[in-house]
């Protein structure tokens, strides 16, 4: 059985195209400093630092941890780098935690950033390597036609995903750390918006966000004494699965399947939809929103899109299940973080400290990431109440 | 330090770095028969799956894959996007079409451009073929293929696609 | 505290170019012998899998996806990576069995650096702003610390080409070496400078290849019936990346992490150090506080070959096997990451 563990302290940066006012290291320090204030704790408090980010050639700096170190006030200490593609920080607060999960570590500090300004994370991605063609026009070329096939198998509306665009925009408007702020967002506004790859149009994806996100996990006693009300883990959980094997479901992948099994098993849930109080689900192109709430279980295969349309899913329409509160990856997208803020956002509901976007009297939230392929998962379950 | 600081906000570094890439045994195997104009996949030896282009392995069961099978240049559009932006290091003018294709014989799908077709009219499981480039321009590389291109076939069942056989539909 | 036994270990030979091979197609070989070794299928008979590599040293984003071929991985696995020598996907590992989420894990690391210049390439883990845009490489700084060892008397020349003779010796008795040979210090100190105060000898050889261990809980190990040896203590502990503001003589990080992981210095048979300049295994050995009688190296150390993003994992499976070959009672591996020892690892392993 492992041991009981709970988030104590949270912190991110501002999400921004470009952050020119301070370094990657500038970057990282801010959330942890932020997340140091929340807990009402000093770096001394810290017993190792969990850092995580997507491919080193986003920044152009090999294996950053290292350099960061420094910044991170973790000279003396255990420094781990966790990279597990775009479901990074979410693996990374699962890595973070089973320092304290295994009895081995009381407090650590774990953080996700990504400065995408600072390099060409479009061309980090296409890096023509030589005998392959050269046809990836960034993610949503890949995501596209999976997107395509999901449309054909479920029959949705062609505007499932402009319903997507609009809510994520409308909760990030509540959230002033969102890198995109569009309060009077439309239908009409998304709709008319520059097709990228058919069919996901411009506001139909994510942007490119500087930021960083961090956490402070500790061990229950410290958690127990903890100066504002921690976020206690119920259950945790990753899956990975090949990118390509004959007979692959890409639509409704079994990683992620087995993955939220896995997760709900151990927090008991059993009905997520009815189990859970909101969810903050790595949704970087609209129509994963439709997707991943039948992979994850929330609605029958197929029957997903019906969930969005009937604004279930809305914090603004007082749905009964809202997905992304915090305005979500379609809000603000700093990669190697964007996962962590899932998980940093679902402990941030369960502690009743999500500001304007709080869902009311939140107990049970999930915090999910994905990345490669959609091929790696990483998600956990937090709760108000120690279980 | 009396003068007010200007504040550096960008600094340059570029960085340069070479590498001789190599493509892989399994791969170059594949490089060697297209460079040939034959496209050809690689048999699982344990679930007889087939990949194309072959990376070295079956991923579901991570064995090497060593049989070579000769492909069709016949295809079925798995699913497709129509993009409408323009690719970094690429001249292709947008709008274009790439596609997810399983070639006849194959069991995965890979990504390619299809044209000489109307981009509205393009769909899942539609039949196509490689349209490939003059022999002279024929290099190790997987545009050899130009594009594939709609032929007037039946449908490919949703079901069907990736099981076709290398000898297509009458298969 | 669950106690953690290494059940299986196996390498690639160190090659200085892999040739044709991509990675999956290095790793997959490794991956059947220790699943093999350990008598299991593939990675569905363990409970969790964590790889260690470096996108750089390929010069492609995603390197470790690759890796994921070559597991078996459907259905689908627990699985992880860090960006990081595979000695620290072990670390994980430990913490993944301790907290109960696995009773078992197989972990690889791998590093195909031929492609590119390595010394160069890393130059670019260095502080973006200040250092990464002079182009320090690697071993220009081993170089500068290895200058400071030697004015300040800590070492001479002729002690460095000591452990140059020791590792190329004791290689002839490791099949998967790159480098070995009867070579005496004094064949040593004949060859010209390379980088002052650095011979080629000197430098660790840039090296392809794999490397892949299965751990397990001691139940899970007795279950499979293989021999096995005990982890009793790991930790691990990074330093300033501010050159300047370190004593480059000296390792006060791996000095922590030996003291956390419990290693007693006078309970030592074997040390396996990941010294990739001759100097910094003299550095290792005193931070460490070795006895003369600790075997150092046996496998020639890394300056017979390294396996950049394996190589750690590496010196923790030779101690595994010098236990469990009934040569030795007890030992420790070391890691390292960054420039001019970093960030270190301390694994105590004991007969079971």
């Amino acid at each position: 059985m492992a041991n009981l563990a709970a988030v104590v302290g949270i912190g991110q940066t501002k999400y921004m195209t470009k952050r020119l006012d301070v370094s990657i290291a500038g970057l990282v320090r801010e959330a942890a400093v932020n997340a140091l204030q929340d807990a009402d704790l000093t770096w001394d408090d810290i017993d190792a630092v969990i850092l995580g980010k997507a491919p080193d050639m986003f920044e152009g700096v090999i294996m950053p941890e290292t350099y960061l170190t420094d910044a991170l006030g973790c000279n003396g200490k255990p420094m781990l780098r966790v990279h597990t593609a775009g479901s990074v920080g979410g693996s990374t607060a699962l890595v973070a935690a089973s320092h304290v999960q295994s009895g081995m570590f009381k407090r650590v500090l774990t953080v996700s950033f990504e400065k995408q300004s600072e390099s060409n994370a479009m061309w980090a991605l296409s890096n023509p390597q030589p005998f392959s063609t050269h046809l990836n026009a960034g993610a949503g070329g890949y995501f596209a036609p999976i997107i395509r096939e999901y449309m054909r198998r479920s029959n949705a509306p062609y505007d499932v995903g402009i319903k997507v665009a609009v809510k994520d925009r409308l909760h990030g408007a509540r959230n002033p750390l969102a890198h995109l702020q569009k309060p009077d967002i439309t239908m009409q506004e998304v709709e008319e918006s520059f097709m990228l790859w058919d069919p996901i149009r411009f506001l139909e994806a994510c942007p490119s966000s500087d930021g960083a996100c961090a956490m402070i996990i500790a061990n229950e006693e410290l958690a127990d004494k903890a100066s504002k009300k921690p976020a206690w883990i119920r259950g945790v959980a990753m899956r990975s699965e090949p990118t390509m094997y004959a007979g692959r479901d890409e639509v409704n992948p079994q990683a992620g399947r087995d993955c939220a099994a896995d997760v709900y098993k151990q927090a008991g849930i059993t009905n997520p939809r009815k189990d859970l109080d909101c969810a903050e689900v790595y949704v970087p192109f609209s129509w994963y929103e439709p997707m991943w709430l039948e992979n994850l279980g929330f609605a029958p295969e197929g029957e997903g899109w019906k969930l969005t349309m009937e604004g279930a899913t809305s914090l603004d329409e007082g749905g009964d299940i809202p997905w992304n509160c915090s305005g979500g990856v379609l809000s603000s997208n700093a990669i190697g973080a964007s996962g962590m803020i899932r998980f940093a956002e679902a402990a941030r509901q369960v502690r009743g400290d999500a500001g304007d976007h709080q869902v009311e009297g939140a107990k049970l939230a999930l915090g999910h990431a994905y990345g490669g392929g959609a091929q790696f998962y990483a998600m956990w379950v937090v709760g108000s109440e120690k279980p | 330090m009396s003068e007010e600081q200007e504040v550096v906000t960008v600094v340059k570094a570029p960085v340069y770095l070479k590498y001789n890439f190599t493509a892989g045994a399994a791969p170059a195997r594949f490089l060697a028969q297209i460079k040939k104009g034959v496209l050809t996949g690689q048999r699982c030896p344990k679930c007889s799956a087939v990949y194309v282009p072959p990376r070295g392995s079956c991923g579901g069961c991570g064995v090497a894959t060593e049989e070579e099978v000769v492909l069709s240049n016949k295809a079925t559009v798995q699913s497709f996007t129509i993009v409408y932006i323009p690719i970094p290091n690429n001249p292709i003018q947008p709008p274009y079409i790439i596609a997810n294709v399983v070639p006849d014989g194959a069991n995965v799908s890979f990504i390619h451009l299809m044209s000489e077709c109307v981009n509205e009219d393009v769909h899942i499981g539609a039949r196509v073929e490689a349209v490939w480039k003059p022999k002279e321009e024929w290099a190790f590389a997987m545009d050899n293929i130009r594009y594939y291109r709609p032929i007037d076939e039946p449908n490919v069942p949703v079901d069907q696609i990736g099981k076709l056989p290398v000898t297509g539909l009458e298969g | 505290m669950k106690e953690i036994a290494i059940v299986g270990f196996q390498q690639s030979d160190s090659v200085s170019d892999a040739g044709a091979v991509n990675e999956v197609e290095m790793i997959m070989p490794v991956l059947s012998r220790v699943f093999q070794q350990v008598g299991i299928n593939n990675a569905q008979d363990v409970g969790f899998v964590c790889s260690g590599s470096c996108d750089y040293l390929q010069g492609a984003a995603f390197a470790f996806v690759a890796g994921v071929d070559a597991l078996g991985a459907v259905p689908p696995i627990k699985e992880s990576h860090v960006e990081m020598d595979a000695a620290w996907a072990l670390y994980e590992s430990i913490l993944k069995i301790r907290m109960g989420h696995a009773d078992s894990a197989l972990i690889y690391g791998f590093g195909k650096s031929s492609p590119g210049e390595l010394p160069i390439v890393m130059s670019q883990q260095l502080d973006p702003y200040y250092l990464a845009p002079l182009w320090v490489d690697s071993i220009s700084l081993a170089a500068l610390q290895a200058r400071l060892m030697l004015d300040q008397g800590l070492i001479t020349e002729g002690d460095m080409a000591e452990v140059v003779s020791r590792s190329r010796r004791n290689a002839m008795n490791n099949p998967h070496a790159q480098l070995a040979g009867d070579v005496a210090p004094d064949d040593v100190l004949a060859q010209e400078m390379y980088l002052s105060p650095l011979r080629k000898a000197d430098i660790c050889p840039v090296s392809d290849g794999a490397s892949a261990m299965i751990i397990a809980t001691v139940e899970k190990a007795k279950e499979w019936g293989m021999p096995y040896a005990i982890i009793s203590g790991i930790d691990h502990c990074i330093e300033t990346h501010n050159l300047g503001m370190r004593d480059l003589t000296d390792s006060v990080s791996t000095r922590t992490a030996a003291k956390r992981a419990g290693m007693d210095a006078g309970k030592v048979d074997v040390a396996e150090l990941y010294a990739p300049f001759s100097h910094q295994e003299i550095i290792l050995t005193r931070a460490l506080g070795l006895a003369d009688d600790t075997l150092i190296n046996p496998s020639g150390g890394v300056l017979a070959g390294n396996l950049m993003m394996a190589s750690g994992l590496s010196r923790i499976g030779e101690v595994f096997n010098r236990i469990v070959s009934g040569e030795v009672q007890c030992g420790i591996a070391h890691a390292t990451s960054g420039p001019c020892l970093q960030h270190n690892l301390v694994t105590v392993l004991e007969k079971a």
